[in-house]
């Protein structure tokens, strides 16, 4: 077996057994017998002799929270895998053309307003599309620079602009119940994911996802110079449209679910990397199960390590750094 | 093959060139001679198609490079850049293996066949050994062998080249002129700029001065590269010497000398 299919193998097994895992731990443990009855009679609709209680947990608690952490997670580390590659550089995150910014202005607006979660959900996801479709649309018109510094340097300057706007609706938010709300929005949770949510968001995360799929292998050509990947065949403008469009997509549907949880996006493409090297047909779809599988086992920390939760935003980081900081030192000059 | 007629170029704005008129014909090489800024990244840029002309008209296989979608001049042209470091460990076969892109769908991957083609391609380039190495590990002569070799793969007619002996070593620039040679012996039309008149004098035949952008001479490289020549485009004095083969080289005399 090469090293790069045992990376697949691994990366498969590692996230199923945290599946499992994730749906038995908790306050009150489910063993892997009473997740089999309850899924199997799930599937085939058919009864069971378990306590009511056991079929919630799983059905209503725990499998929508197993599935958002896989989905964002996917999503997250999918949209930085394509941007990484799209702007050559691998310390790119999928908030770098302001979706994250964004979406926690809508988000905030929303709670401002006294809109309900759905209200949240939806503005946050717009807010996500509005600041991309701004930065995009600005950037992509100043002619006679490079285009991705261009793109760049918009999304930076546009979402200082949305960081003060998020400032301004803190400051004026009643501070008795907007403002924790407001501050717990921009932590990122799991916790609170309803089936519903994810109904909602799934469509649009796949809507991004399967487009890159679909390309992974002519994205390779956009980590060329401009000129050589236009030479090659390749209409540069066009492809860089559609791998924006799609990773904002995805990272939009991923931050309504789950408000901002950072590094997931930065981090895991790197060590998908580092398995696989930098070919995106196989480094994508490993990049999103490594990327579910890592949010995953995070949020189980996030539930279990406490008794409070704690928020994975703050997890991901504390591990992220010094991953981080240890990939760079051991990866030298393979990103 | 590739006939341009009376052609301005430059950038969105500005105009760098203009009055080139030349045309290809099938294996020939045709080497492009000029100093520093005379234009001449900007004209194969234009002929690639990657900036629009700016006057006068280009002709591929008889139909205007304008109207041209990006994949089917990438079926036709190939180019080969100056070998820089590239941004991401791709291995030598992977790189070459791009070139195939133009011959695949938008959602494409390269199958067996695109393999081969790659992997044929390395070897006319003497680079097999290469194939699993990192492109970013390296050296620029095996980059700029590499970067030839996807070209190849791309199965161009005409393949234009920027400068592809700058930054090599002596010997590797010798062996690119050798693959420019073979090349041009399968019928493969060569269009390379070079800052070494030497080595129009060894593989090229016609030689295209530009000075300012602007054709100076354009014909064999005996007839064109001389010594008034020469001083006008590099403003500098050299005699041009006759070896014993039969061969011709530029000899500069050094300023302040006897």
């Amino acid at each position: 077996m090469s090293a790069r299919s045992f990376a697949y193998l691994a990366t498969a097994a590692v996230l199923l057994a945290l599946v499992a895992l994730a749906f038995a731990v908790g306050r009150y443990p489910i063993s892997l017998g009473e997740l089999a009855t309850v899924l199997a009679s799930f599937v085939v609709d058919s009864p069971h002799d378990l306590a009511p209680n056991v079929e919630t947990i799983v059905l209503q608690v725990r499998g929508p929270r197993v599935l958002a952490a896989l989905l964002v997670g996917a999503a997250l580390a999918g949209a930085g895998t394509a941007y990484q590659g799209m702007f050559r550089n691998p310390l790119v995150s999928p908030d770098i053309l302001g979706v994250s910014t964004g979406a926690a202005l809508g988000a905030v607006l929303a709670i401002f307003l006294s809109l309900g979660v759905l209200g949240i959900q939806l503005f946050a996801f717009a807010g996500g599309l509005a600041a991309v479709g701004m930065v995009y649309s600005v950037g992509s018109r100043l002619r006679g620079h490079d285009p991705l510094l261009a793109l760049v340097l918009t999304g930076v300057v546009l979402g200082t602009l949305l960081g003060s706007a998020i400032a301004l609706l803190k400051y004026l938010a009643d501070p008795y119940n907007q403002l924790p709300a407001i501050t717990f929005w921009l932590l990122g949770s799991l916790a609170a994911i309803a089936p519903g949510d994810l109904a909602i968001a799934a469509p649009f995360a796949l809507a991004g996802l399967v487009p890159l799929l679909l390309l992974r292998w002519r994205m390779n050509l956009l980590a060329l110079p401009d000129d050589e990947a236009r030479a090659l065949g390749v209409n540069t403008r066009r492809l860089r449209a559609i791998v924006v469009a799609a990773a904002t997509l995805m990272t939009a549907a991923a931050v309504a679910l789950s408000g901002i949880i950072g590094w997931v996006g930065l981090l895991v493409p790197h060590a998908a990397r580092l398995l696989v090297g930098p070919d995106f047909g196989r480094l994508l779809p490993l990049a999103m199960l490594i990327g579910a599988a890592f949010l995953l086992a995070v949020d189980l920390l996030c539930r279990t390590l406490a008794t409070i939760e704690i928020p994975p935003g703050v997890l991901t980081s504390l591990v992220g750094t010094p991953v981080f900081l240890w990939l760079f030192a051991v990866s030298r000059r393979t990103w | 093959m590739l006939r341009i007629d009376n052609l301005a170029f430059g950038f969105p704005g500005r105009t760098v060139g203009r009055d080139i008129s030349f045309a290809l014909a099938d294996g020939e090489i045709l080497c492009v001679l000029g100093p520093n800024g005379s234009g001449k990244t900007t004209l194969f840029r234009t002929l690639l198609g990657l900036l629009a002309p700016h006057g006068g008209s280009i002709a591929l296989d008889g139909s205007a490079l304008e109207t041209l979608p990006r994949e089917a001049i990438a079926r036709r042209i190939g180019y080969v850049p100056q070998a820089h470091a590239g941004y991401f460990a791709y291995s030598v076969r992977e790189m070459v293996l791009m070139g195939r892109t133009a011959h695949l769908g938008a959602f494409g991957v390269p199958g067996r066949r695109d393999r081969e083609r790659a992997d044929a391609a390395l070897e006319t380039l003497g680079i097999e050994a290469l194939a699993e190495r990192p492109f970013t590990e390296i050296s620029g002569g095996e980059r700029q062998l590499t970067l030839i070799a996807r070209a190849l793969a791309q199965e161009a007619g005409l393949l234009v080249m920027d400068e592809p002996t700058a930054s090599l070593d002596f010997g590797n620039q010798v062996r690119v002129l050798e693959r420019l040679e073979q090349l041009a012996a399968q019928r493969i039309t060569v269009l390379f700029s070079t800052h070494d008149p030497d080595h129009a004098f060894l593989c090229a035949q016609r030689a295209l001065l530009i000075a300012e952008g602007r054709a100076l001479a354009l014909g064999s490289p005996r007839e064109v590269i001389r010594s008034d020549t020469l001083e006008r485009l590099y403003g500098v004095s050299v005699r041009i010497v006759e070896t014993a083969g039969g061969m011709h080289t530029c000899v500069p005399s050094l300023a302040g000398r006897a």
